[in-house]
């Protein structure tokens, strides 16, 4: 299968691929890893007349976790981020990286572009909403930050502008006390999750201090479970609680049927990961060692 | 119609210079304009692994990715394995273990395998599954590529002390 024909631009920094958007116009697509854009633009769900090729530009790789602040580069790719020092520290980070797709894909495919692409199957839109992640863009008008939560705003749809590219995801190094995990139903390594959920927990003196639970591939965008948390925060854990914040999950859920499961399958199993997820965020938030959650082969 | 580029690769240690059109995919590359056939074209959808090469040490498919891409870069594909005439310890254990019967995903599995073996030249079983994970068979039911891996990794530690060939 051949995408259909483009021009192809390779840009050498931040400036010059804005300016070739600016430039292009509407007909451009940013190409970085390209593990899910080529997946388009081979089935033709997409015809760019100009891609640019940014996954050359310097240091956009980069992982800055010297401080309390994390600067995670565009261009940093799962495997990169899954072997970092970073990935060690804060599990939640490993479980992502080390099972998005089969080493192959991780090895080209960017945190960037996961973003970027509006997918709600994508893993680190989900994941990133469980740390209240921002999103660092550049434009023709210069730089600016966005929320994570909101960014996807329908299928395919983000709040980039027309061209702007995202340059890096930051966001606060999860405080003591706090744990998180990210569970994810794989039919085989190389899928799309067929569900996923993210929770991140801070725990006080035995009771929830503060909660994130986010859903992917359960509706059109990654989908942030509020009432979920409402659930768990001021708790302390106790098993009915977590059957209500997996029934909260549900609700907020709002899966389609399609060829990874029927939409009453997904419902069932955003209830399960969601209580799988929060025992093992607790665990976590305890000081427990917990092997990667996410992890499929 | 789109602008041809020009581009060099350097494939199994030979540099190419080659004008491709943009929307060339890396594995078309490989085997329309290099004539290296060995790497195959399965799901093309980066899905089941066949098109698996090394670029620049690390696992990829190639169907999903532009030879555009590869500018500049190396390349090993499965016809990298084999060195004087002397079939790969890996390419051995595959045919002595009965670990592919029509063959299409072999040269993919192959890759792979030679990649985990270099990070890892002693690998359990567990691991071996782990590092194939992205390579799809659909004749052994795995049993006999996990064996194949497993005695070439043997055969290369005695050979070698551990250095891979």
């Amino acid at each position: 299968m051949y995408p259909a024909p483009f021009q192809y631009h390779r840009a050498t920094t931040v400036d010059d691929a804005v300016g070739m958007l600016a430039g292009i116009g509407e007909g451009a697509r940013v190409l970085a890893g390209g593990q899910s854009l080529l997946a388009i633009l081979k089935l033709r769900f997409d015809e760019p007349t100009d891609l640019v090729d940014i996954g050359r530009i310097p240091s956009l790789d980069q992982i800055d976790d010297a401080g309390d602040v994390i600067n995670i580069g565009a261009l940093a790719t799962h495997n990169r981020i899954g072997a970092s020092a970073l990935a060690g520290v804060i599990p939640i980070i490993s479980d992502c990286a080390n099972g998005i797709a089969d080493n192959q894909v991780r090895n080209l495919g960017t945190i960037g572009g996961s973003v970027a692409s509006g997918d709600p199957s994508c893993d680190w839109p989900t994941l990133l909403h469980t740390l209240d992640a921002e999103i660092l863009c550049q434009g023709p008008e210069g730089a600016r930050t966005l929320d994570i939560n909101g960014f996807v705003e329908d299928l395919y749809q983000t709040g980039l502008k027309p061209s702007e590219i995202i340059t890096g995801l930051r966001f606060n190094r999860p405080v003591a006390g706090s744990g998180g995990a990210y569970c994810a139903f794989k039919r085989c390594a190389p899928a799309y999750p067929t569900i996923s959920v993210g929770v991140q927990l801070t725990i006080r003196d035995g009771q929830v201090d503060s909660s994130r639970i986010a859903l992917g591939s359960a509706g059109l965008t990654p989908i942030r479970a509020n009432e979920a948390e409402a659930e768990l925060t001021g708790g302390s854990l106790r098993p009915g609680q977590i059957n209500r914040a997996a029934d909260a999950a549900v609700e907020a859920s709002d899966p389609y049927t399609d060829q990874r499961g029927s939409a009453e399958f997904k419902r069932q199993l955003v209830a399960t990961l969601t209580r799988r997820a929060i025992a093992i965020a607790a665990r976590r938030a305890s000081g427990e060692t917990v092997k990667n959650s996410h992890e499929y082969y | 119609m789109s602008d041809r580029i020009c581009i060099t690769v350097t494939v199994n240690s030979v540099p190419y210079e080659r004008e491709v059109e943009p929307r060339l995919l890396l594995v078309q590359f490989i085997r329309e304009e290099l004539r290296l056939t060995g790497t195959h074209i399965g799901c093309d959808t980066s899905y089941c692994g066949a098109c698996t090469v090394l670029l620049n040490g690390l696992p990829i498919k190639s169907c999903t990715m532009l030879a555009v891409q590869a500018d500049g870069y190396e390349i090993s594909t499965v016809e990298n394995l084999e060195k004087n005439d002397m079939l790969h310890p890996l390419q051995e254990a595959f045919s002595e273990h009965h670990a592919l019967q029509c063959g299409y995903c072999t040269p993919g599995m192959l890759m792979s395998a030679y990649h985990l073996l270099e990070l890892n030249p002693d690998p359990t079983d567990a691991e071996i599954r782990k590092g194939i994970q992205g390579n799809l068979c659909r004749c052994t039911g795995y049993g006999n590529i996990i064996k194949a891996i497993s005695s070439a990794a043997d055969k290369i530690q005695e050979l070698t002390g551990g250095d891979q060939l």
